[in-house]
């Protein structure tokens, strides 16, 4: 895949996700089925009051964006993705402050589905948050509808 | 016989419960999540907001979204199934802990369109350590469903 396209795909793509845009989400790395976004912590995203941890639907929104991005930038060149499945692990809290970071790969791709793997961390990078592994559509051009 | 609860009051006491619980928890005021209660049954309401879109071409409800509302109605559930006879028993319910997820596995059935989603949860079971409550979501037609979630969830222990 040419660097521009990825280039292209790293600064549109999360501007172009009003969802991810809202979370406040940056893409830091991406390229060859791979890529990793980082999201601020933000006190309108505790799910718990009492202890001020991150909702786990933010850390899934996180993840399935990191995944989607991961399928976009596979050799095959999708035009689309959309979620099939998405399993996510809560392993630990993340700790309140800390900016969670997601890692994502494609570890497999047909030509209609993308197997994915992705690993959540907050500062401490030795121990994950959450993992996730999902299935994605890769929607290419030929068989779009 | 003991004369029956003024309905108003019995209304008052599950309401106040229901609120306390929903305002104590920022992601849920950030994400404009609702629950309509009757009796004991509760439907969460996703109200559609243009920042809940994940492909603007469709345009289509992001994923992460709709795992959310997910994720949070099987939490409110599991809460209020765990507070409702503390609660019936005239005992202060505000302030409990909240059941903490240990893993959820969304299956995306449909796109989700941009316009209110709605979606229950049942407890399948639950012990004093775990439980696991399986949440389905619908938008226009309660038999099609648009994404469905199973998870497991570690109970707040008593003593804390």
């Amino acid at each position: 895949m040419s660097n521009e396209r990825q280039t292209k795909i790293a600064t549109q793509f999360i501007g172009a996700i009003p969802y991810s845009r809202t979370l406040g989400m940056t893409l830091t790395e991406i390229g060859d089925g791979r890529a990793t976004i980082t999201m601020p912590y933000d006190d309108r995203l505790v799910g718990d009051p009492e202890t001020g941890v991150i909702a786990g639907g933010a850390v899934s929104a996180l993840m399935d964006t990191c995944a989607g991005a991961a399928v976009m930038v596979h050799e095959s060149q999708p035009i689309g993705t959309a979620t099939l499945d998405l399993r996510i692990d809560y392993m630990r809290p993340a700790k309140p402050g800390d900016m969670i970071s997601a890692i994502a790969e494609c570890y497999h791709v047909t030509r209609s589905v993308a197997f994915v793997r992705v690993t959540a961390t907050d500062a401490d990078e030795s121990r994950p948050v959450a993992t996730a592994t999902g299935a994605f559509t890769i929607q290419t051009a030929k068989a779009a509808e | 016989m003991k004369r029956p609860e003024p309905v108003q009051a019995v209304k008052q006491r599950r309401d106040a419960a229901l609120q306390s619980l929903l305002e104590g928890v920022p992601y849920i005021q950030f994400m404009g999540f609702r629950f309509d209660r009757r009796g004991d049954e509760l439907t969460g309401v996703m109200p559609y907001q243009d920042m809940l879109i994940g492909n603007p071409m469709l345009p289509a409800l992001h994923g992460g979204a709709t795992a959310a509302f997910l994720e949070t109605t099987a939490i409110v559930e599991l809460s209020w199934a765990m507070m409702w006879n503390r609660m019936e028993a005239g005992e202060d319910v505000t302030g409990l802990r909240l059941p903490k997820t240990i893993d959820f596995t969304v299956d995306y059935l449909r796109t989700g369109l941009p316009r209110d989603a709605y979606a229950r949860a049942t407890v399948n079971r639950s012990g004093r350590r775990y439980a696991s409550v399986h949440v389905e979501a619908w938008q226009d037609n309660r038999t099609r469903l648009f994404a469905q979630a199973t998870g497991h969830f570690l109970m707040p222990s008593i003593d804390d």
